[in-house]
């Protein structure tokens, strides 16, 4: 027998898994009438199930070894064939007018699901700023973006000020809350950082959540309006394709002000922060300026998404920005590939389109939804898109200048 | 008085249980520098195999302190099988990749652990039989202190100076040490380094399941979700006293434990969650490495 060795572990795995699984999927105890259920039939699907799974996970392992090479060679074709002008314009193009043609082809509905989705890639590409430039590992990103959304809220309710008024002012007030964050922890090194972030995010919910006089609490804000179109009233289909065109709009912004900020000169520091904050510092980049900086834009994003937010859905509460909504964000941003732009936009839209698609499964969504997170790491831990690093040249016709100007990053 | 007393022990109470929860966490931290998200799930998972195997004893007609050892011991069992078989399927492939890959997959097994409880079970809250069995001792000092009260503090005291002591003196404690100052030189030495870090995380299990059941039983209800808060702040315990850093946790979890207990009984208690958050970013401010973690400034 060729497979012998596997299908006897295989064996042994799914044994391991009948008995792991059994209290909590075979028995069900109802303790109101003291009734016992036993439901063996979880216990054999489970066995079977784990038995196939671990025999293919383990041909996939010898297959794997056996042509490691060629993968790894095969990627970074793709990546060289990508980067071809020649190639990716067209393809650009496409995409452009699949953005454009989309809402009059597809249903209200899908509309909806499309907008949020543009709001997630905002906020990955915003958090990428934060986490895969500088890496300063943010767990607390949804703080700046509920800042946004109850600025829009509570300043139009208050105020009556309107949609265009307040897309900016969010902006400003959730990056000047990136400030207040990121000064105590200028100091703190890695996890210390994510954690502090994650109270930050946590106290600010906590307080939206209790402090009714100013939040009015669990039950949130509704009727927020719809952002206005020179004065016309828009029916509700004509102001989620509006909604939809606004954010494919502010995306390519996002995309095209990240991707500028990148190769600048702030940009560098931050990559060079995020590989070596020692040397970074030893090159006379200023750390405090560089980390600031990254809260601050990164927040700006999440602000402008927030207040999007809010004018899409026309209602918020505390329980839209939970810790679950960081997470999910920072995981668009990891699937992504750390700092590259297609790859956050791409994982953006496979994260959330995802368990939309899913819901036919209904319950089982979230934890199909857990599974895949796994799953994607397992099989591609450097995220969908790995960036490669770009070569600086100095082009100019005179002499290269002086020496200090080109240590400096 | 009265007042405080009762306070500083529900303190002590609460912060003894985030300090066994914390243990878990700051030891596979001090090993992978990795957040292990799942952990929280694990201690969730002690809590309803205990409530399980305690009905099925219960309607067995078996009563008292047997049912109390043997709930504990299977589910002390079964969180450490579920521990270590997360570590395998998680975290080990992972092993050489950068460190954010390895906390996304933790984050995706916390939510798929949360909805397979949900979903195999009941996404109601669920009563928490009392295991404590009838005692004249325990009766005699109600005056000062809650029975469940007294049983946590000694518990975790117990646990925690055991494991302390297992660190310190066994072969096995000075592997996990060597492993997590520096993984590389343990290797070279001939420890099984993936046999220490599947040990540390049965053990770390362990201490989180034996937390869920004291726990459990003290509050008295239990659904899927109670894992989610507990890590949270087991995290935030760990990350106060310094991670990676075993006495860091203790400390940890008793000062969180003390702030939010003085903090809901004297200022309000709507913001029971936003002292404890409130205290660590206060001292990481001014101690960026934690109460007693070791500053590590980087020199080269």
């Amino acid at each position: 027998m060729k497979y012998f060795p596997e299908l006897k572990k295989s064996f042994v795995i799914a044994l391991w898994f009948m008995l792991l699984t059994f209290p909590i999927l075979v028995i069900r105890v109802n303790t109101i009438e003291n009734i016992v259920v036993w439901r063996w039939i979880n216990l054999a699907l489970i066995g079977i199930a784990a038995f196939v799974l671990s025999f293919l996970w383990q041909l996939y392992l010898k297959h794997k070894t056996a042509a490691a090479p060629d993968a790894a060679a095969h990627q970074s074709a793709l990546v060289r064939r990508m980067s071809d002008p020649k190639f990716y314009r067209p393809f650009l193009l496409l995409i452009g007018i699949l953005a454009l043609v989309f809402p009059f082809v597809a249903s209200h509905y899908q509309i909806n699901i499309m907008t949020t989705a543009l709001i997630y890639v905002m906020l990955g590409l915003g958090l990428n700023i934060e986490v895969g430039l500088a890496g300063l590992l943010d767990l607390g990103y949804v703080a700046f973006y509920a800042v946004g959304a109850y600025s829009y809220a509570l300043l139009n309710y208050h105020f009556g000020l309107g949609f265009w008024t307040l897309l900016p002012a969010g902006a400003l007030i959730a990056a000047f809350f990136g400030l207040l964050v990121g000064f105590p922890v200028l100091r703190l090194r890695g996890d210390y950082l994510a954690i502090v972030t994650l109270a930050f995010a946590e106290i600010l919910r906590l307080v939206l959540e209790n402090w009714n006089a100013f939040s009015f609490g669990p039950s949130g804000i509704s009727n927020i309006p719809r952002p206005g179109f020179f004065g016309i009233d828009l029916t509700l289909e004509q102001s989620a394709v509006y909604m939809y065109f606004l954010l494919v709009a502010l995306c390519v912004l996002t995309v095209f002000v990240i991707h500028r900020l990148q190769h600048s000169r702030i940009g560098r520091a931050w990559v060079a922060l995020r590989e070596d904050e020692l040397a970074c510092q030893a090159m006379g980049v200023d750390k405090t300026r560089a980390k600031l900086t990254a809260f601050a834009l990164g927040a700006t994003w999440a602000g402008m998404a927030g207040v999007l937010f809010a004018a899409k859905t026309t209602f918020i509460n505390p329980a839209s920005f939970t810790f679950l909504e960081s997470a999910m964000i920072l995981a668009i941003v990891v699937l992504g590939g750390m700092g590259s732009i297609v790859g956050v936009i791409i994982a953006a839209l496979a994260i959330i389109l995802l368990p939309e698609y899913l819901r036919v499964l209904g319950d089982y969504r979230m934890i199909l939804f857990g599974a895949a997170l796994i799953l994607m790491m397992i099989f591609r831990p450097r995220g969908l898109v790995t960036p490669a690093g770009k070569t600086y040249e100095f082009r100019c016709a005179d002499p290269p200048p002086a020496p200090e100007e080109k240590g400096r990053p | 008085m009265n007042f405080f007393w009762d306070l500083f022990l529900g303190g002590l109470t609460r912060g003894s249980i985030y300090a066994l929860i914390a243990l878990g966490y700051t030891m596979v931290y001090g090993i992978l520098q990795l957040i292990n998200f799942a952990h929280g799930e694990i201690y969730m998972i002690g809590a309803f195999t205990a409530l399980i195997v305690a009905s099925i004893l219960t309607l067995q007609g078996l009563a008292g302190l047997p049912v109390l050892i043997l709930a504990g011991l299977i589910a002390v069992l079964y969180a450490s099988a579920y521990g270590f078989t997360v570590e395998k399927i998680a975290y080990k492939p992972l092993r050489q990749a950068s460190r954010l890959s390895p906390l996304i997959s933790a984050i995706g097994m916390s939510i798929f652990l949360q909805n397979y409880v949900m979903l195999a079970q009941t996404s109601d809250f669920l009563p928490f039989p009392n295991l404590l069995p009838p005692s004249d001792f325990l009766d005699a000092i109600s005056v000062w202190i809650g029975p469940s009260d007294f049983v946590i503090i000694v518990t975790s005291a117990v646990v925690m100076i055991a494991l302390s002591l297992l660190l310190k003196f066994t072969k096995m404690g000075r592997a996990m040490r060597a492993t997590a100052q520096d993984r590389e030189m343990a290797m070279l030495t001939g420890v099984d380094v993936n046999r220490i870090i599947s040990r540390t995380f049965i053990i770390g299990s362990s201490l989180a399941a034996i937390g869920g059941i004291l726990i459990a039983s003290h509050v008295g209800r239990i659904n899927f979700y109670i894992g989610f808060n507990a890590g949270i702040k087991a995290f935030t315990a760990a990350v106060l006293g310094g991670i990676g850093s075993i006495p860091g946790a203790m400390v940890g979890g008793l000062v969180l434990g003390l702030a939010e207990s003085f903090g809901t009984g004297y200022i309000s208690s709507d913001y029971e969650s936003v002292f404890a958050f409130a205290i660590l970013i206060l001292i990481l401010i001014f101690k960026p490495d934690g109460i007693l973690g070791r500053s590590s400034q980087q020199k080269v």
